[in-house]
């Protein structure tokens, strides 16, 4: 199942870029979309991290919820900015990480990573450590809304 | 001009003011770090807000298939490069100017 679709992703992908429906270009897409995933089965890349397409579910919930707090942190790190005091208070914290597995470990890592004013250093097992532009910042973080929402993001499958 | 240019328009000029604002942000932030914030302004509501608006150009089009493809890399894509960055900086020794606050544990 998981190899039609990918297989079926990459074609897809094909048509968007060519944008040609002629049938030798549509018959080439599904070949090589074919051998691809035929190389990567070979590879052993055809798995849950290379394909993780059982969390498109859930991605549909978490997704908003995380544009709308990059949007709304973006705006505060760019309130920061134009302010002529730069009111930064920068601060190195350790947050937890409750995620079983290394998809939702690195989402939870990306998530952090792409909210303007938070970036994750390094990614340990349970623990990131995190530098934030503020300390209200990192006090948010340390709350662990995201967290839970990554962990629920994992485990809704 | 249709409704939707003009929203166009409006989603262009606010990106373009956002990554103007992430930009002065990266020459006014003191040390590595807090530049990496500023820049992260410019790869997501400036960038985010310029797409968005491109796509309405667009219309429902091939076009705006290729932009959602360029915003599924950037969101992919940036996250990764910045803890990169971060990543090799805190390995090669450079302490983050962090205003005598110390390391603090979770809660």
């Amino acid at each position: 199942m998981r190899k039609v679709s990918a297989a079926v992703s990459l074609f897809v992908f094909w048509i968007l870029l060519s944008g040609y429906f002629t049938p030798f270009l549509l018959t080439a897409g599904a070949v090589s979309a074919i051998l691809v995933v035929a190389f990567a089965r070979r590879l052993e890349l055809v798995d849950p991290e290379g394909h993780p397409v059982d969390f498109s579910g859930s991605a549909l919930v978490y997704w908003p919820w995380l544009f709308k707090e990059i949007a709304k942190s973006a705006w505060d790190v760019s309130k920061i900015i134009v302010d002529p005091k730069l009111p930064i208070s920068p601060v190195l914290v350790r947050v937890r990480s409750t995620q079983a597995s290394a998809v939702g470990r690195v989402t939870y890592a990306n998530s952090i990573t792409l909210t303007p004013g938070t970036v994750t250093i390094l990614a340990g097992r349970g623990e990131f450590l995190v530098h934030a532009l503020t300390a209200e910042g990192a006090a948010s973080l340390a709350e662990g809304d995201m967290d839970r929402r990554v962990t629920r993001f994992e485990g809704a499958r | 001009m249709t409704p939707l240019e003009i929203v166009a328009m409006v989603l262009l000029t606010v990106g373009g003011v956002f990554c103007v604002i992430g930009a002065v942000g990266l020459v006014r932030m003191p040390d590595f770090y807090t530049r990496m914030h500023a820049a992260s302004v410019i790869e997501t509501l400036g960038a985010g807000l310029v797409l968005v608006g491109l796509m309405l150009l667009a219309g429902f089009t091939l076009a705006s298939a290729k932009l959602v493809i360029l915003g599924a890399l950037i969101f992919f894509a940036s996250p990764t490069a910045t803890h990169a960055l971060a990543k090799a900086a805190h390995e090669s020794g450079l302490e983050p100017a962090t205003g005598g606050e110390r390391e603090k544990g979770p809660e």
